[in-house]
């Protein structure tokens, strides 16, 4: 499990806890999340997002 | 502005003048209703290195230049720092880098960024990270990143021994006045919450951590001086603990019925309701939004605890003012409401049902079933929208 963290505004998403409030169960990997994604703080797209550990 | 009128810099603690610019016009600020005008508050440091927090609005440099000048010559400025990139705040920074060119402009890397997409300026940057000092002589700036707190690039810069914070936006006010303190301007927390729910509602979990950060690194301000309206020096503890009960979503027993109506139906349904929803005990408010402006409503938004939309039906969907209330709230993301909705339609109907819909969307938790009256609401509608009001009125009394 990783964590990944948004590059504009530095929200992380940890794999390990998921985005339960949108439907998105603990232990789903950054990869799987769908491709319009975005980060629930500032709205930057999947692609802004780096891994952090 | 004029600059044959003089304007002098205010006095915030010793070597420590406020030289901002009162904006007593402005009642449209990128849509948010500012009744009573706003500032646009820069801070002057003087010691042995002099450094300006913040500038202005670019049309009020002037205003800026002549403050500072009240006080030292501004080619003494060495460092300019831009806590915030967005043009209400680093608009007059072009200004007085024209007239300081040797000073280091201080930011954080967003800031960089942001400052060298508006301004394409040739100017010495340092950015700066949390924890990073600035030494001014016999005092220090220290920095504190805010990522969000509005803006990706904002920071707050906290004046070390004289404990003053200039946090820029955040605790701000729009408001102008005449006195530049809180204890001169008691309609200034009021604004702060108007402010609050306007600009920070998205962000109330950044803000509990900005709260609990400030206590990590012995942050206890004897002055918070925000870009926005009047600094706040009688007890600045209080917009604090303001802005932690603000960001925590706790809701008061609250009700507001907010609606638009084309000939008064939907009207008769809001009366009808809020009449059923009030109580000793739970508060109801009434905003016609063709009356009330949308970022008044979303002040009161931010305590209320039930929320009933009504609209009208027009061409199938949402009367437009509702409209733009929705598209408001879709990105300021209010928590932790109850909502329902009510509205007359002529024949097919579809303002309620669009409304209900973008509601669910915001996951707000729809609590009890729509009410629709076809054209005029007659008893058994307006009994049914009664009956809307009581549900209210409880869920209101019980939390969520």
């Amino acid at each position: 499990m990783m964590k990944w963290r948004c590059r504009i505004c530095r929200y992380e998403y940890d794999e390990a806890i998921g985005q339960p409030e949108k439907g998105i169960p603990p232990g789903t990997g950054f990869g799987n999340l769908p491709n319009d994604w975005t980060c629930p703080v500032c709205g930057a797209s999947k692609t802004e997002f780096e891994r952090i550990e | 502005m004029n600059s044959d009128v003089a304007m002098n810099a205010i006095k915030v603690a010793e070597k420590v003048y406020w030289v901002g610019a009162v904006d007593w016009n402005i009642r449209d600020f990128h849509g948010y209703s500012t009744h009573r005008g706003t500032t646009y508050n820069a801070y002057l440091i003087l010691d042995d290195h002099v450094a300006l927090v913040d500038t202005v609005k670019a049309n009020f440099s002037e205003e800026m230049m002549t403050r500072i000048e009240s006080v030292v010559d501004p080619e003494k400025i060495e460092y300019v720092v831009c806590n915030h990139v967005e043009m209400d705040h680093s608009g007059a920074v072009p200004q007085a880098m024209e007239t300081v060119k040797n000073a280091k402009v201080i930011c954080t890397e967003r800031g960089k960024e942001g400052l060298a997409k508006h301004y394409r300026g040739d100017w010495q940057f340092a950015t700066v990270k949390t924890g990073g000092k600035l030494n001014l002589g016999k005092r220090n700036l220290s920095f504190i990143e805010a990522p969000m707190l509005h803006w990706p690039d904002s920071m707050f810069t906290y004046l070390v021994e004289d404990r003053i914070l200039m946090p820029n936006d955040a605790f701000g006010q729009h408001i102008a006045s005449s006195g530049r303190f809180d204890d001169e301007v008691p309609e200034a927390l009021d604004e702060a919450e108007k402010y609050y729910a306007n600009i920070l509602m998205p962000f109330g979990s950044l803000i509990q951590s900005a709260i609990k950060k400030m206590g990590e690194l012995n942050i206890s301000p004897s002055v918070i001086a925000p870009s926005h309206g009047v600094i706040w020096r009688s007890d600045p503890q209080r917009i604090v603990n303001s802005y932690d009960d603000w960001s925590s979503g706790r809701t008061k027993p609250k009700v507001l019925v907010v609606y638009d109506s084309m000939w008064g139906s939907t009207e008769k349904m809001a009366r009808a309701i809020a009449e059923n929803a009030a109580d000793p005990s739970v508060k109801v408010s009434v905003f016609h939004l063709r009356n009330s402006d949308r970022s008044d409503v979303v002040k009161e938004i931010l305590a209320a605890r039930v929320i009933l939309l009504g609209t009208s039906t027009l061409n199938n969907t949402m009367l437009p003012k509702m409209g733009s209330l929705m598209t408001y709230l879709s990105g300021l993301r209010p928590k932790n409401k109850a909502v329902a909705c009510f509205g007359s339609y002529g024949w097919g109907g579809g303002g309620v049902r669009t409304l209900e819909n973008q509601l669910k969307a915001l996951g707000l938790d729809v609590f009890a079933a729509s009410v629709e009256a076809q054209y005029i609401p007659g008893d058994t509608d307006l009994e049914k929208c009664g009956e809307l009001g009581k549900l209210a009125r409880e869920k209101a009394k019980a939390g969520l």
